[in-house]
């Protein structure tokens, strides 16, 4: 393997990351908050399709952005709405979610556009530039440094930014007090009650954040790493996101570090589809279904033990 | 609770008979992945507007959208009265076979595979012939020796694209390699440009200037990579020159609306058995048009044309991978 391989590789675990990251950070936040979400997927779907249509109609990426955190927010707010304020089942709530977007996505798409429910392809403006870091190419050469900076460079925006947002919750959520009193609600919401502290309140500011999350990763999936919408595109990222948030046991940083991994199974997977390790060739199916094995063993006790929040799951009532 | 499921059952069939055309017109039977896939359904929609049109008949038309729905919906336009039924898609191979012996006054016609009853047309394409010409052209158009192919599920149907296609380039040139990737094995393969776009770049790491895409909505995504990266593609199914004029260098074709067609405007009594839509039927094909007639120069036209003549003449025989399961070129 050469280097020019590595550095392929490793830029492409970087762009397939960073939906993964996005959406898992989405499902930590409000997980924490005691709100399960299984409708990441869904929201990721309708964000996709938001930024697709708006940044095709505008012809300006960043307008269809705005449009697709909007569209993602709404679509937590139902399930906000359906799990915090109406004590809803939140499970039930999240597949209602999922459904709602694979079929109002496409139903949309072809009434508005005519074209069997994709968006026409996206050009120009209306998709998300790749940046080149400054120097890149004097530093390419250099070895070691230059390989490494070539792989940071030249990704969009919202890559950055996705890696950005690691650090920043992992400060709210353990070094602000708006994150201790969002991790309590998660745990024991009748405490914070009793500290005078609105539960409704919390949750839905996390449902909220986790809302904005997912348009970011639905919009740099249709926008950045593809070029407009296709029905059902995002293909299981929501879930695989779910399942790293489990696998790094709803912890910032072990969360970057489970979304760097599948996303290095899925480019290894499509580099290489069949790898000889020690004379055995192993199918490129079983690479595609490790993040999953991998969470499995994770749940199931192997590895440490994945506890999720105490709370998460139960609407709060209040007692009178 | 108990009591009313069948009462919504007897609703939910009478609204459809109700909504359905007077007996005996044609009907047409969509596989999953929908009437509007810009590519295998949306051709048989075409080909059914297009009878539609020509003849002012009128014609049913059903979308599957479930696994389990494939036998039932088949069996409720039979019941309905109508003849022939043109049933999308290989997946329907076993549909036809349970329903099909039922309704022995019906004629079926499936696209795709083959079913041996008095009743059924099975109506199969030689993709391996089209994929083979593109294949050639691809050969021809490369300036670094390598070439690629991004299948979406890996099943027979879809490898014989890829055989034919290694076997056209490794007519030209025996020395140029061809990368055969796939993008996953569950129907979501079909749908996922994002991977689609990610394999094309791995495999435009690994030196291929040309793609050609046999994928479904995954093919969007390839297609798009090739453009970013200023290279060459081959569209699929549909002509999809026209989607990224000057990078898709031509299109394999395979004339799904033809059969549709065809079947509609023979009505019932239309001859069953095996009709293979071949490059000498005129069933599949490359397209070349005002998006990509600079991209072809006359002397691949030439060389293109004259394996075409060969392979109708019956000189030159394209190995189809679904007979043996192998393939010479791989």
């Amino acid at each position: 393997m050469d280097v020019a391989t590595i550095v392929q590789v490793l830029e492409s675990t970087l762009r397939l990351a960073t939906p993964l990251l996005f959406a898992c950070l989405a499902g930590l936040i409000s997980e924490r908050a005691g709100v399960f979400d299984i409708g990441l997927e869904g929201k990721m779907l309708m964000a996709a399709f938001m930024s697709a249509a708006i940044a095709y109609v505008s012809g300006n990426v960043w307008v269809g952005l705005t449009a697709a955190v909007f569209a993602s927010v709404v679509l937590s707010l139902v399930h906000g709405v359906a799990s915090i304020t109406f004590r809803g089942n939140q499970l039930i709530s999240g597949v209602a979610i999922n459904f709602l977007a694979a079929g109002i996505t496409v139903v949309v798409a072809q009434n508005w556009f005519r074209q069997g429910g994709r968006t026409p392809s996206l050009s120009g403006n209306a998709r998300m530039q790749r940046i080149d870091l400054p120097f890149v190419d004097v530093v390419r050469d250099v070895p070691v440094l230059g390989p490494i900076y070539t792989i940071l460079s030249g990704h969009a925006l919202l890559v950055y930014l996705a890696f950005l947002c690691v650090p920043l919750t992992w400060y709210v959520l353990f070094r602000t007090r708006f994150g201790l009193r969002l991790r309590a609600v998660g745990e024991n919401p009748a405490a914070v009650d009793t500290a005078g502290v609105s539960v409704v309140r919390l949750r839905y500011g996390a449902v909220a954040i986790c809302g904005v999350l997912c348009g970011l990763a639905g919009a740099y999936l249709a926008t950045g790493l593809s070029a407009g919408f296709v029905k059902d595109m995002t293909a299981g990222r929501g879930f695989i996101a779910l399942a790293a948030m489990i696998f790094a046991k709803w912890r910032p940083w072990h969360a970057m570090g489970a979304v760097l991994l599948f996303g290095l199974l899925e480019a290894v997977a499509n580099r290489f589809q069949n790898i000889e390790i020690l004379g055995v060739g192993v199918p490129v199916q079983a690479m595609q279904a490790l993040p999953y094995i991998l969470t499995v063993v994770i749940l199931a006790g192997f590895v440490g033990k994945a506890i999720p929040p105490r709370a998460g799951g139960s609407p709060y009532v209040k007692e009178h | 609770m108990t009591g009313f499921k069948p009462f919504a059952l007897t609703a939910s069939v009478l609204a459809l008979t109700a909504g359905l055309a007077q007996a005996d017109s044609p009907a047409l039977m969509f596989d999953m992945g929908g009437k509007f896939d810009k590519s295998f359904n949306e051709a048989a929609y075409n080909g059914a507007e297009r009878w539609r049109e020509s003849t002012g008949g009128s014609y049913r038309e059903i979308e599957i959208s479930a696994e389990a729905q494939r036998v039932q919906f088949a069996r409720r336009l039979a019941e309905a009265g109508s003849n022939p039924i043109v049933v999308m898609g290989f997946a329907n191979e076993s549909t036809l076979v349970e329903v099909a012996p039922d309704y022995p006054d019906t004629t079926f016609v499936l696209i795709d595979a083959v079913v041996d009853l008095p009743n059924v047309r099975s109506v199969i394409f030689a993709e391996q012939e089209g994929s083979y010409l593109v294949g050639m052209l691809a050969a021809m158009a490369t300036e670094t020796g390598t070439v690629s192919f991004v299948g979406g599920m890996e099943i027979p149907l879809i490898t014989a694209f890829a055989c034919g296609y290694a076997q056209g380039v490794k007519a030209v040139n025996p020395d140029i390699d061809v990368i055969v990737n796939y993008t996953g094995s569950t129907p979501a393969a079909w749908n996922d440009p994002v991977r689609g776009g990610e394999i094309a770049n791995a495999q435009f790491s690994q030196g291929s200037d040309i793609v050609f895409a046999a994928a479904g909505g995954t093919g969007l995504g390839v297609l798009q990579a090739a453009e970013d990266a200023g290279l060459k593609s081959i569209g699929v199914d549909s002509n999809q020159n026209h989607l990224h004029p000057g990078s898709v260098l031509t299109s394999m074709l395979k004339l799904v609306d033809q059969a549709v067609y065809d079947a509609f405007t023979e009505g019932p009594d239309m001859e069953t058995g095996v009709v293979v839509m071949d490059l000498a039927a005129g069933g599949v094909g490359y397209a070349v048009d005002e998006f990509n007639e600079h991209l072809i120069t006359a002397e691949m036209m030439e060389a293109v044309e004259e394996a075409r003549a060969a392979i109708i003449a019956g000189e030159l025989t394209v190995h189809d991978y679904r007979t043996d399961s192998t393939c010479p070129a791989f």
